[in-house]
C-alpha cells in the first residue's frame, strides 16, 4: 500500500467514528484529512484550538482573511453558527470535557493505551502545543497513524518516547487495523481489506488481544 | 483617554532583560509593528512568553532571528527551526509548557490566583519538579502563575479609551495577556472614536491598557 493510500484508509475509517452533532478537534496533517470523508451536512462542528468552533473549508483564492486560520496556520473559513473564542475558552472547552473527540497523530502507543506523540529526545523537540491538553481532556481520543515507521513498530509493549498523557486513548486506527485499548490490553477490532491477523501481529511488538474472527474494515 | 505612541517609543520603553508577554498564534493576531520596533532597537536578553515562536522571518520569529530573546516560555517551536537550533546551541533557554496550561498560568498571574491545578502533564516530563495536589481523590499538577513586565498585544480595533475588540482566530492569547503585565501596550489595526465599539463587543476593557500604538502609516 502506498503512503497516500494508507492515509486515505486511515482517514476514511476515522471518519466513521464521527457522528452528527459532535464537536471534534482534528490535529495537523493526517488527522485533518478526516474532514474530507464526512457527508456535507453532517452537523459536525470542528474546533481549532487557536480559537474557532465551526472551522470551514479553505476560502476561495484571494478571499483569505489573515485573522482566520487553523491551528497549523492555514487559511480557513467559518461555517454558519461558528464562534470565535480566546485561548482560555478554547482550552477550557478541551480540558473541561466539552470536546467530544480529538483525532491526533502518534509516534508510539503502548499496551496500556498510552500515547507518545510530541518529542523524540535529541532529534525532534517541537513542543507539545495543545496535544497534552487534548489527550488529557477530550471525551474520546483517537490516534490516527501509519502502523509502523520504516520497519519500526509504533504499537509497542511500553512507550520508549516521552508520554503525552497517562490517559488510555479510546481507539487506534492504522492502515492495517483498528485497535481498542482496554483494561485487558490492546484488543484487535478490525483488519484492513486484504490484511491478515498475522500481518498485523508481524508489524506490532505489543501483545494484541485477538478474540474470534476479526472483521474487515468497512471503507465506504 | 489614551495617547497614541509610536512603535519606536514603545520599544524604547522596554529595556533589555525585560520579561515580555507577546500575543499571537503562528504570527496570527501578533503585534507585528511592536516586534519590528524591538528588532530595530536591537533589544537583547528578553524573556519571551508566548504561545509559539512563529516561523523564521514572521512575527515573533523576527525577534528570534535578531537574537533578542535569551529565554522563551512557549508551547510550540516546531515551525521555527531557528528557535530549535538556538536552543540546542544553548543561546536560548526554552521552557515548553502545554498550551492550555500556559494560558491558564498567564490568566492566574493576571487575576490574582496563586496557581492552577490541572491534570494536563501528569505522568509526562512536564510533571518533573512540580507539586502534585490531590483534590477529592483526583490528582493534579500545581502550575504557578506567570506575570510579566510588559504585554504586547494585537487587536482588531481600539477606541480612544483603549477598549479592545478582536477578530476571529486573532483573539488567541491577547485578551488573557492584557491582564498579566505591569505595562500593557496594545497594537490595534484601527483606532475608532469612543462609542463605535459597543459595550457588549469590548473584550478587553480599556482600564487594562496603558498605551495604544498609533495608527499604521
Amino acid at each position: 500500500m502506498s503512503v497516500v493510500d494508507a492515509k486515505e484508509v486511515i482517514a476514511r475509517r476515522v471518519a466513521q467514528e464521527i457522528h452528527p452533532g459532535m464537536l471534534v478537534n482534528l490535529g495537523i496533517g493526517l488527522p485533518s484529512m478526516v474532514a474530507h470523508y464526512l457527508p456535507r451536512d453532517s452537523g459536525v462542528f470542528f474546533q481549532a484550538e487557536n480559537g474557532v468552533i465551526g472551522l470551514g473549508a479553505r476560502p476561495p483564492e484571494g478571499m483569505e482573511d489573515a485573522s482566520l486560520t487553523d491551528a497549523g496556520g492555514g487559511f480557513v473559513t467559518a461555517v454558519p453558527g461558528a464562534a470565535s473564542i480566546d485561548s482560555a475558552m478554547s482550552f477550557g472547552i478541551i480540558r473541561g470535557g466539552h470536546l467530544d473527540m480529538t483525532v491526533l497523530g502518534g509516534l508510539q502507543v503502548d499496551e496500556r493505551g498510552f500515547l507518545a506523540n510530541w518529542m523524540v529526545p535529541g532529534k525532534m523537540v517541537p513542543g507539545m502545543g495543545g496535544a497534552m491538553d487534548l489527550v488529557a481532556g477530550a471525551r474520546r481520543v483517537i490516534v490516527a497513524m501509519v502502523h509502523a515507521a520504516k520497519g519500526d513498530a509504533k504499537i509497542v509493549p511500553e512507550c520508549t518516547l516521552p508520554l503525552t498523557a497517562t490517559r488510555r486513548v479510546s481507539l487506534v486506527v492504522t492502515e492495517m487495523a483498528v485497535i481498542e485499548p482496554t483494561e485487558a490490553g490492546l484488543v484487535l477490532r478490525e483488519r484492513a481489506p486484504g490484511v491478515s491477523v498475522e500481518d498485523i501481529r508481524a508489524a506490532t511488538t505489543a501483545r494484541l488481544v485477538v478474540e474470534g474472527d476479526i472483521p474487515e474494515m468497512r471503507l465506504d | 483617554m489614551k495617547t497614541a505612541i509610536r512603535a519606536d517609543a514603545a520599544a524604547a520603553m522596554i529595556p533589555d532583560g525585560a520579561t515580555v508577554l507577546i500575543g499571537g498564534f503562528m504570527a496570527v493576531g501578533t503585534p507585528h509593528r511592536l516586534i519590528e520596533a524591538l528588532v530595530r532597537r536591537g533589544a537583547r536578553n528578553l524573556t519571551l512568553i508566548a504561545n509559539d515562536t512563529a516561523m523564521p522571518g514572521k512575527g515573533i520569529g523576527k525577534l528570534i532571528s535578531a537574537g533578542a530573546v535569551s529565554r522563551a516560555i512557549v508551547s510550540h517551536i516546531g515551525l521555527n527551526p531557528e528557535t530549535q537550533a538556538k536552543m540546542i546551541a544553548g543561546e536560548i533557554d526554552v521552557e515548553l509548557v502545554p498550551q492550555g496550561t500556559l494560558v491558564e498560568r498567564i490568566r492566574a498571574g493576571g487575576v490574582g490566583l496563586g496557581g492552577v491545578l490541572t491534570a494536563t502533564g501528569l505522568g509526562t516530563p512536564v510533571e518533573e519538579g512540580k507539586t502534585v495536589v490531590e483534590v477529592d481523590g483526583q490528582r493534579f499538577l500545581l502550575e504557578k502563575p506567570i506575570r510579566a513586565d510588559f504585554a504586547l498585544i494585537a487587536a482588531r480595533q481600539a477606541d480612544y479609551l483603549g477598549n479592545l475588540q478582536y477578530s476571529l482566530t486573532a483573539h488567541n492569547f491577547n485578551p488573557i495577556m492584557a491582564l498579566s503585565a505591569e505595562t500593557v501596550i496594545a497594537e490595534p489595526d484601527l483606532i475608532v472614536p469612543v462609542g463605535v465599539i459597543p459595550p457588549d463587543a469590548v473584550r478587553t476593557p480599556g482600564v487594562l491598557v496603558d498605551h495604544l500604538l498609533e495608527r499604521a502609516a
